[in-house]
Parts: structure tokens; C-alpha cells; sequence
């Protein structure tokens, strides 16, 4: 399997925790980039750090409910989402075009990126190991509905599927349709309710 | 080039590692690779495209028994001696050679956070009038191209329709090999599933082309 890291299950099995050769090799790489002065490792904790712990979906989940609750951000949104998107904040690295794309009862969208795992980091943070997986990458063009089926989504048969293939520097999210219940919701209970595979098209929001 | 990453549309490349409250990384040193591609990025000696293209020139039984950040580990590499920060005897020894340049780091910490937050768009300016109009009918030429390209194999020769105009973008085709952004008008074209697979009718796939990927239907 693609992103199952053998060399730490046989590190597991040994019954002792000794570094694995792939770590091994990115500490003696990093090692010599720092002694030759090339990478600040204080520079790569802050962004390791950052990507742990300070992207991620719950930016895009702010998008959708502000979306869901404000029409007037809707409109801007559906219009330049790279714009209104900033307006809450998120911008920078995979976020310089972004486009929205609503989930209607017609019409399912699905993202994808066959190439390599094109993503919006600004909004949902780094790709999930299934959206990186070649099963993903090969099958969402082809077989969308059995994709679909394999996270438990099932669309009526009347919706057309409508799949983005993210082949340029464009970055796609997903607006999922609002759950039925959810009136009473603000904007903070709604944003609690939208999923990361929801904003890629690889979910659907359960009514409450 | 016709590489195994060029996936769209194939069967029988397993299953999918769907995992509940899976961990950004699910090892510590692919969190390191992450971080030292943008650290190494900070000197200029590469772009986007030609990390995209290091990753495609890995031999397809490489390419498909490597993990993500394996690839990625790769591609920062591969850039790396490619722009001379480097040489190839210390990445094969990953030892210093004494005789080689001292430098101080490009990304300190303290600029990481304007790092983070910086923009990099691949938009550009263009007085060139755009070839194709919304709704017009394009076929996505039947090109093979030697090296790193946009155009996956799945759609080539397919009739599609053009559906947004983005403006013009850096072209991947030139920038991976330092040829030049050489921008190009960029479409989004859209191809139904019926067209490329003989798929459900009402289905359909939509791409970002440039528009030396099309010509009139």
C-alpha cells in the first residue's frame, strides 16, 4: 500500500522503537542541509508546526458555514473565492486561486488531482492519505459513483456527478449542501458539522 | 511524459487507505521533508513544476512502491543538486564535503510566518486575446509529450467544452525544465463521462487546460 511505512511496522515487530531507515536518512539529509547552512532547523519546526497544527479543514469548515448563513458572502464567494476567502483570514501557499463549487441536489462535485495531490492547503490543509492514494488519483475520473460508494455516500440516481481534476494551479473546495435540521445552527455549530471529505465531495452531511 | 503518474482512468492500484482521525503525519520525518522543500525553495533554485516533473522521472517501479513523502524526498533532492546547493557526492554520502560553500539559511524562523503567508500565483498578465469563447467545442490535442506536461492521457484526443477562461497562467510544459513561464490563457474544459469512458450520461469531468493542449472541434 502506498503510504504504509514498512520500515516502522518491522521497527514494531523487533520489539524495540530504533529510528527507521527512511527517518534516518531525512535526519542525516537534514543534518548536513543545516551544516551547510542551507536550512534553519528552528525554520522547519515552525513549519512543521504549522502544519500540524494550525491548517487545516476546520479553515474551509468557517468557509462553508459562513457561505450556508451569509448570502451576501455566498454571492462573493461563488463569484472570487480566493477573495472572500481571504476575508476570513486564509490565504497563502495553495490557496492564490481558489474556486467554489456547490453541491446542489443535481449536481455532485468530487475533487481530485490525477497528476499528483493538487490541494487547497489554505482551507483543508494537507491531503489525507486516501486523496493522495493511486486508488483515488486513478479511479475518481473513471468510477466516481463506486468511489463514492467505498466512503459510504450514496447519491440518488437522479444527480449527475460533476468531477474537477485538479490539473493547474486552480484549487477546488467543495460547498456541501446544508443539512435538513440544522436551522437553529449559528455559524460556529454549523462549521462543528462540516466535514473534511464533505468540502472535497467525498462525503455527505447527515441531517441532524 | 507518459509516466505512471499519469493515473486518471486506471484499474487495479488497490484500495483506499481510508483511516479515521488520521494524523497529519504519520511519521515524523515526513513533517521534516515537508518543511525542508519550502526551506530549500526559499533559495529559487526550483519551481513548482520542476519539483512536480523530479517526481514524475522517478522510475514508474519506484514511483509506485515509494510513499508520498518518499517521492517528495526526491523531488527536493533531485532539486537541490540540480540548482547546485548540493553536490551529487554529498546527497549519495550525505556528508559534508569541507572544501564545498558555506551559507547562512535563506528561511529563518522568524520569516517563516511571512513565508507561510506569502502568495504565489501562477496568474499572469496577457494582451493576447483568448483563442477559444465559453461553450465552444475543443478537442485536447493528441499530443505525447517527452516531458512534464498537464494533459493527462485520459482526455487526449476527446471533444470537450470550454466552460471558464482563467486568464493566463505560468505553463508547467516550459517552467519544469527552466525554460520560461512562457504564460498561456488557461481553461477550464469540460468532457462528459460518456466522451472519455462511455460513462453515464449527465456525468462529467472537468479540467484546467492551457490552451496549447487544444484545438477547435
Amino acid at each position: 500500500m502506498e503510504d504504509q511505512d514498512h520500515d516502522h511496522e518491522h521497527a514494531q515487530d523487533a520489539g524495540q522503537h530504533p529510528p527507521a531507515p527512511k527517518a534516518l536518512k531525512v535526519k542525516a539529509l537534514e543534518s548536513l542541509l543545516v551544516e551547510k547552512g542551507l536550512v534553519d532547523p528552528a525554520a522547519l519546526d515552525a513549519i512543521v508546526e504549522h502544519y500540524e497544527r494550525r491548517v487545516g479543514p476546520r479553515n474551509g469548515a468557517r468557509v462553508v458555514a459562513r457561505a450556508w448563513t451569509d448570502p451576501a458572502f455566498r454571492e462573493r464567494l461563488m463569484t472570487d473565492a480566493t477573495a472572500a476567502i481571504l476575508e476570513l483570514g486564509f490565504g497563502g501557499r495553495q490557496g492564490d486561486h481558489l474556486m467554489a463549487v456547490e453541491n446542489t441536489p443535481e449536481v455532485h462535485n468530487l475533487v481530485v488531482c490525477t497528476l499528483c495531490s493538487c490541494y487547497p492547503w489554505s482551507v483543508l490543509g494537507l491531503p489525507p492519505a486516501w486523496y493522495k492514494s493511486f486508488a483515488y488519483r486513478s479511479r475518481a475520473v473513471i468510477d466516481p459513483r463506486g468511489v463514492l460508494a467505498e466512503f459510504g455516500v450514496a447519491l440518488s440516481p437522479e444527480a449527475r456527478i460533476k468531477v474537477w481534476d485538479s490539473t493547474a494551479e486552480i484549487r477546488y473546495l467543495v460547498i456541501p449542501m446544508r443539512p435538513a435540521g440544522t436551522e437553529g445552527l449559528d455559524e460556529e455549530g454549523l462549521a462543528a458539522l462540516v466535514t473534511r471529505d464533505s468540502m472535497i465531495g467525498a462525503g455527505v452531511l447527515a441531517a441532524r | 511524459m507518459n509516466g505512471v503518474h499519469d493515473m486518471g482512468g486506471m484499474e487495479g492500484l488497490g484500495s483506499l487507505p481510508l483511516e479515521a482521525d488520521e494524523p497529519v503525519f504519520h511519521e515524523p520525518w515526513e513533517g521534516r521533508v515537508v518543511a525542508l522543500n519550502m526551506a530549500m525553495g526559499a533559495w529559487g533554485r526550483g519551481n513548482v513544476d520542476a519539483f512536480r516533473h523530479a517526481i514524475e522521472r522517478i522510475p514508474g517501479p519506484q514511483y509506485l512502491s515509494m510513499s508520498y513523502y518518499q517521492r517528495w524526498l526526491v523531488a527536493v533532492t533531485t532539486l537541490a543538486v540540480r540548482g547546485g546547493l548540493i553536490s551529487p557526492e554529498e546527497l549519495r554520502t550525505l556528508t559534508i564535503d569541507p572544501a564545498g560553500e558555506k551559507r547562512e539559511p535563506r528561511l529563518t524562523a522568524e520569516r517563516v510566518p511571512a513565508k507561510l503567508a506569502s502568495k504565489a500565483p501562477s496568474l499572469r498578465q496577457t494582451d493576447k486575446p483568448a483563442r477559444f469563447r465559453i461553450g465552444e467545442s475543443v478537442r485536447a490535442r493528441m499530443v505525447n509529450v517527452a516531458g512534464h506536461t498537464r494533459l493527462p492521457r485520459y482526455v487526449r484526443g476527446h471533444i470537450g467544452q470550454i466552460e471558464f477562461d482563467h486568464g493566463a497562467h505560468v505553463l508547467p510544459d516550459t517552467n519544469a525544465h527552466f525554460q520560461g513561464e512562457q504564460p498561456q490563457r488557461l481553461y477550464g474544459v469540460v468532457f462528459t463521462a460518456h466522451e472519455l469512458w462511455g460513462g453515464p450520461a449527465g456525468d462529467a469531468i472537468r479540467l484546467d487546460l492551457w490552451e496549447s493542449y487544444l484545438e477547435p472541434a
